[in-house]
């Protein structure tokens, strides 16, 4: 039997409820931004590219680190963007007026 | 600096970036604070890949600096689209992330074979993460096209259809089963990567646009949890955390698709959803009652409390400016406008919400369906506009029909409904919708913009 470090599944697990109890409370007004955002933070996923990419193995692995780069920090700069944009766009009756 | 205490920083600047990201979507949860939220997240996320950029592991940088600039230049105009292409825009945001997720799988597989070092249980996490990341490429690629109308919206279905996808994906899972105790079998591994990405094309050309909310929800769930698996893969918390916390939010708004769909979960999971199956039923001509623009006007300005129920059609008529003209005309002259949201309205969820947002009508203005079904008796007028299957009062004791049991906005109980439509055909899910016939409607034929606009002429006709 080989060894299998599972402190991560105790992460994944933990993250996940939490996640549950967070997204849980988001008003539904706020649905469509709660999607651009959390996919914008998991673009996190470009960390991993910039070290596929910068550890220059096989050729292989660099060319499809960079194309992750790109495409997740895409998603990051525009998720981002979106979000706050769609944010601003949610005003109440009183601040319309001033 | 030693590259010890680098990593160690690097480290702490991921916790740090973990906790901002948790705070980014608890903040989220009131319109006040959500702007607070987003900002954490972006110094939460530029945190993170600063610090990458100094990982002792990454040696050469022209490339990694080229693909970023490629990435924000392909972000930019993506985070620019009109609110009218968000639900475009989202899926194919999942079909970027699944794609990133899915081919940093592929190279560590490459080179873990190369260095003979890939454990079994690394090959199952692998297997499984390349196994729905590719999926969610091709099925958000899919859902994209359909939601752009470059791919027909309409369901496309076929005999057998479950059974074929179904053993589609047992295909791909046999295949990583293979490569668990054969792991050197690189064409294995390329087939299973090609049947996963068919299996994409083929659990989402079967959904209609109606069913885009809970299929985009799915989508953003699998690409979430295909990103926590490449966090279990390449040992990263925090690529396990984001990915967790996307995957549960798209697990969750899929749960909430469903239900205010009346479809049970499993029925999703199975990916054996969307497929309402339409018996053309030739519904002989019945009477209906159509009004002006003039007459909607006069009735519209006598009522007190008018419930405006927003659906697709809002959005595709681009007509969401003209009606914040229309609800300013009315509350100026004293009558009570609000709007019923159902839950899967538009394309996605909260679509409404954001094209009304957008429109600058007030977000406290906006009720979701179980606050507002009780207030339909005492509407004077509900307007309904773009929506269909969601006012359908079949859902409520027709059994023969396919919507039977979805929760829907009481319209029918407003002494008055009006519904704006361009003709009498049949909603994407193809039923017809009894509200049209019952004896309290209007229907408004014309193009939603059109007619609004000629609502707001008239209404400045009348004197208050």
């Amino acid at each position: 039997m080989e060894h299998v470090d599972l402190s991560l599944i105790f992460v994944f697990i933990l993250s996940g409820f939490l996640g549950v109890e967070l997204i849980k409370r988001v008003s539904p007004l706020l649905h469509t931004p709660l999607m651009s955002l959390t996919n914008a933070l998991d673009a996190i996923v470009v960390v991993a590219a910039i070290i596929i990419a910068g550890r220059h193995e096989t050729r292989l692995s660099t060319t499809l680190g960079l194309i992750a780069v790109a495409a997740s920090f895409s998603n990051m700069v525009g998720g981002f963007i979106i979000t706050d944009r769609m944010l601003h766009m949610f005003k109440t009756g009183k601040a319309k007026k001033q | 600096m030693t590259p010890e205490t680098m990593q160690q920083l690097i480290d702490l600047t991921y916790i740090i970036a973990v906790v901002g990201f948790i705070l980014a979507l608890k903040w989220l949860s009131s319109p006040a604070s959500a702007m607070r939220g987003v900002l954490i997240g972006e110094i939460a996320s530029g945190m993170a890949v600063v610090a990458t950029l100094f990982d002792p592991q990454v040696s050469h940088y022209k490339w990694i600096i080229i693909a970023l600039i490629i990435g924000a230049a392909v972000g930019i105009p993506l985070g620019m689209v009109k609110t009218t292409a968000v639900p475009q825009r989202t899926a194919l945001s999942h079909a970027f992330g699944a794609l990133s997720a899915a081919i940093i799988g592929i190279a560590e597989y490459y080179v873990g074979i190369g260095a003979h070092n890939l454990s079994r249980f690394q090959m199952v996490e692998i297997g499984l993460e390349v196994i729905i990341g590719s999926l969610t490429v091709t099925g958000s690629l899919i859902a994209a096209g359909k939601l752009q109308e470059i791919l027909p919206q309409r369901p496309i279905t076929y005999k057998g259809q479950n059974f074929v996808s179904l053993s589609v994906l047992c295909t791909a899972v046999i295949l990583m089963l293979i490569l668990v105790i054969h792991p050197e079998y690189t064409h294995v591994f390329e087939a299973m990567v090609g049947v996963a990405l068919v299996f994409g094309v083929m659990l989402v050309t079967p959904i209609g646009g109606a069913d885009m909310p809970t299929v985009i929800s799915l989508l953003n769930s699998y690409a979430g949890f295909s990103a926590a698996l490449l966090g279990l893969v390449l040992n990263s918390k925090v690529l396990v955390v984001a990915g967790a916390l996307d995957g549960a939010s798209g697990f969750i708004l899929s749960v909430i698709m469903c239900k205010a769909m009346n479809r049970s979960f499993t029925n999703v999971l199975f990916g054996a959803f969307g497929q309402l199956q339409v018996s053309a039923v030739k519904t002989e001509q019945k009477p209906v009652r159509s009004a002006s623009a003039e007459e909607a006007a006069e009735m519209l300005n006598s009522s007190q409390l008018v419930i405006v129920v927003p659906g697709y059609g809002l959005a595709v008529a681009q007509a969401q400016h003209k009606l914040r003209e229309l609800y300013d005309t009315l509350t100026k002259r004293g009558v009570d406008v609000r709007f019923a949201i159902h839950p899967v309205a538009g394309r996605m969820p909260g679509h409404m919400n954001v094209l009304l947002a957008e429109a600058d009508i007030p977000y406290e203005k906006l009720f979701e369906m179980d606050d507002i079904n009780g207030e339909f008796p005492q509407a004077d007028i509900a307007l309904v506009i773009g929506a269909n299957d969601v006012t359908n009062p079949a859902a409520r004791h027709d059994k023969g029909s396919p919507i039977y049991g979805m929760p829907i906005l009481n319209t029918d109980q407003a002494r008055t409904v009006m519904v704006i439509k361009r003709s009498m055909n049949p909603g994407f899910a193809g039923i017809d919708n009894e509200l049209y016939y019952l004896d309290k409607t209007l229907m408004l034929f014309g193009d939603a913009k059109v007619f609004l606009t000629s609502i707001v002429k008239e209404l400045s006709a009348v004197h208050a």
